[in-house]
């Protein structure tokens, strides 16, 4: 097991993670602000996925499909949040999930409706298709590491927009006392419909960035958000930092399980067995880091006491 | 009283002609969700060859699964039940597959799978009244070992997901494969980033990679191996190099080779009619599961012109005869109703604008599944 091999799992654990980030950024904003619990968020993954394959085809720009994929991801989050979202608040968690479960169905029925049952093609852009040479030997695919770069600058410009911002103080009040801010006479309908939006954008460039390394196909959403809900749990929900945290961490744990665990099993049991037992044993793995993180902060690495 | 004795007569008679005209299938399969695209091909094939054949005294009832087994174990039941279909087929999935045979056949039902094909129901699990008009499992990973051998692989790693047909086709791999295991991995299902196992195959000194990852995962791990500049040649089943599967790789996927037990130029004229009608009629390629839901349409024909399905050993018999046009060419079965047929080993190649497969030889001529010694049907 050479250094370049360990160093090159460890940037693949962080891009997982990255890539994770994307996803449970939105989210765990859209449940800290608006206490909504929203499946549907893995559709608007799927919408961003499909529009960047759809309009990459059309223009031959992946440009303009990772635009395409966040201004109708936006655009699909604004619309959901009017018709359906905002008669929600107000409820219980169970009408809220039975409520975006629906919104699954009717988005990737949808999705199907326009663009058949079939994967999309997405790859690429042709600059960085292929690997590139780091120190130590490493050959890395150059379009993972533009994901680890565009993860972070998300993140960055996400901790300004919240921390610098006039909107990032509406959000941030929001979240603590939503009556007192509206009392103080911000627009409160109006600040959620743009919450969900950015996490609904957040969603889509997501999609379109992993769907061109993944697939592109009806319910590629779904296994995501698993991960992404497992992320917010560790991270605390609401917390955007605790997002990060929890992505790279969950993102590590991974990859380093599947990685690390078939060939620790090896060498105290027969071969065969210990690459079942190991794989197996590494899909439960973030799981039970989660359980583990649970046990000693109940609210996530960074939630707040509610 | 006479009158009456003739007219009662007539009756039964006509309820006689009545019973032999109308065979009705009932079809559970997945139409939506993420594997709709198999369920899809499978029905719009069979759809096809009825059409064709212009019966009008074969009835189909299509339901969508979801590919959920409860959900399919209650169609059946419903179909079953209440809608007294004859023949059930059309899962696609093993597990659901597993659900719904064993009892769909104890009620005294014929099921024709166009797909699934666990080793369960080949093997000890098998029955009369049960036919795999596709394949066993793990037919295709028996081919692609028995082509690494005569490419002279030496060195494999071999990959699949951690779930029963994961295992059954890293099984069918090595029964063929005669060379040593640069490494085995077991990832998760449903699992589509490959960073991790791409780099174990990098760092392992391997000569090939053998993969069967199904649907989008083959989709994903296709386009990553491609981009990670690890230049191994690459074998895996047809499941991955499917007609409605190949466009969404692209270019990553030329020139991989793959094992099928049918492509579109396979040189038969009953082959070359289906390509064409498929063509016509839906505007798009077929695939392999398409072919099989033909066949598995033609079979049940061919079997209604020589019997009637209420004398269900006639009707067994004529099923077991499979004197049909295969698409396949030589198509016959075993004797515990599963196909003995050849798997040919194919390579993606350009035609145009779309991707396809074109046939460059033969993996297993005749082969016979490994699971029929231990059925008890002879």
């Amino acid at each position: 097991m050479s250094l370049a091999l360990i160093a090159e799992q460890v940037l693949n654990g962080l891009q997982f993670g990255v890539m994770l980030f994307l996803m449970s950024a939105g989210l765990t904003l859209v449940f800290g602000v608006m206490g909504l619990i929203n499946l549907a968020h893995g559709s608007l993954y799927m919408v961003g996925g499909f529009l960047c394959a759809a309009v990459a085809a059309w223009s031959g720009s992946f440009i303009l499909g990772l635009a395409a994929a966040l201004a109708g991801a936006a655009a699909a989050g604004v619309l959901v949040e009017v018709l359906v979202i905002r008669r929600l608040y107000a409820r219980d968690h169970l009408d809220q999930v039975l409520a975006t479960f629906a919104l699954i169905l009717i988005f990737s029925e949808g999705t199907r409706w326009i663009f058949g049952s079939f994967p999309l093609f997405l790859d690429v852009p042709a600059a960085l298709s292929g690997p590139v040479s780091l120190p130590l030997g490493i050959q890395y695919p150059a379009y993972r590491l533009m994901i680890i770069i565009a993860g972070l600058a998300v993140a960055l410009g996400l901790w300004i927009l919240i921390t610098r911002t006039r909107l990032g103080i509406r959000i941030r009040a929001g979240e603590s006392d939503r009556e007192m801010v509206a009392a103080l006479g911000v627009d409160i309908a109006w600040l959620y419909t743009i919450v969900f939006a950015l996490g609904a954008a957040l969603a889509g460039l997501a999609g379109a960035l992993v769907g061109a390394i993944q697939s592109v196909q009806i319910g590629m959403g779904e296994p995501v958000l698993i991960l992404a809900f497992v992320v917010i749990v560790i991270g605390g929900i609401g917390s955007v930092k605790g997002a990060l945290i929890g992505a790279i961490l969950v993102g590590m744990t991974d990859t380093m399980g599947r990685f690390l665990l078939p060939p620790f099993f090896a060498t105290f049991m027969e071969n065969s067995s210990a690459t079942t037992i190991g794989s197996s044993l590494a899909s439960m793995l973030i799981y039970i880091l989660m359980a583990g993180v649970l046990i000693f902060k109940p609210q996530g690495l960074f939630g707040g006491a509610s | 009283m006479k009158t009456l004795k003739t007219l009662m007569a007539t009756a039964a008679v006509l309820m006689a002609t009545q019973a032999t005209a109308d065979v009705k299938v009932g079809m559970i399969t997945t139409l939506s969700g993420g594997g709709a695209g198999l369920g899809i091909d499978v029905r719009d094939g069979f759809m096809l060859a009825t059409q064709m054949a212009g019966r009008d005294d074969l009835e189909v009832v299509i339901e969508d699964d979801q590919r959920k087994p409860d959900i399919a174990v209650q169609l059946a039941d419903k179909m079953i039940q209440s809608e007294n279909v004859d023949i059930l087929t059309g899962i696609i999935w093993s597990n659901l597959a597993m659900a719904v045979v064993p009892s769909a056949t104890a009620q005294g039902k014929f099921y024709l799978s166009p797909n699934a094909g666990p080793s369960t129901l080949a093997g000890r699990g098998c029955h009369e009244n049960y036919f795999n008009v596709a394949w066993q499992n793990d037919n295709l990973h028996e081919a692609a070992g028995a082509y690494a051998n005569s490419a002279n692989y030496g060195n494999s790693f071999i990959l699949a997901p951690n779930y029963p047909a994961g295992q059954d086709a890293l099984t069918g791999y090595k029964r063929m494969y005669g060379g040593e295991l640069a490494g085995e991995i077991y990832t998760q299902l449903g699992q589509t980033d490959y960073a991790a196992e791409i780099a174990q195959i990098r760092a392992s000194g391997a000569d090939s990679v053998y993969f069967f990852l199904p649907g989008g995962m083959g989709i994903a791990f296709l386009k990553q191996y491609a981009a990670s500049g690890v230049d191994l040649p690459v074998v895996g089943p047809a499941f991955s190099f499917d007609q409605g599967i190949l466009q969404a790789v692209g270019d990553a996927a030329l020139g991989v080779v793959n094992t099928s037990q049918w492509n579109k130029d396979i040189d038969n004229a009953a082959n070359a009619t289906f390509v064409e009608a498929f063509q016509a009629e839906y505007g798009r390629l077929p695939s392999l599961y398409a072919s099989q839901g033909y066949d598995t349409a033609n079979l049940i024909i061919s079997a209604m012109d020589v019997a009637d399905v209420n004398d269900q050993d006639a009707f067994r018999a004529a099923l077991e005869a499979a004197d049909f046009d295969s698409v396949r060419g030589d198509f016959k079965f075993g004797t515990n109703h599963h196909p003995i047929q050849d798997i040919y080993v194919r390579e993606v190649i350009k035609e145009g604008d779309v991707y396809t497969n074109r046939i460059i030889g033969t993996g297993l001529e005749d082969h016979a599944d490994a699971y029929a010694a231990e059925c008890s049907l002879n």
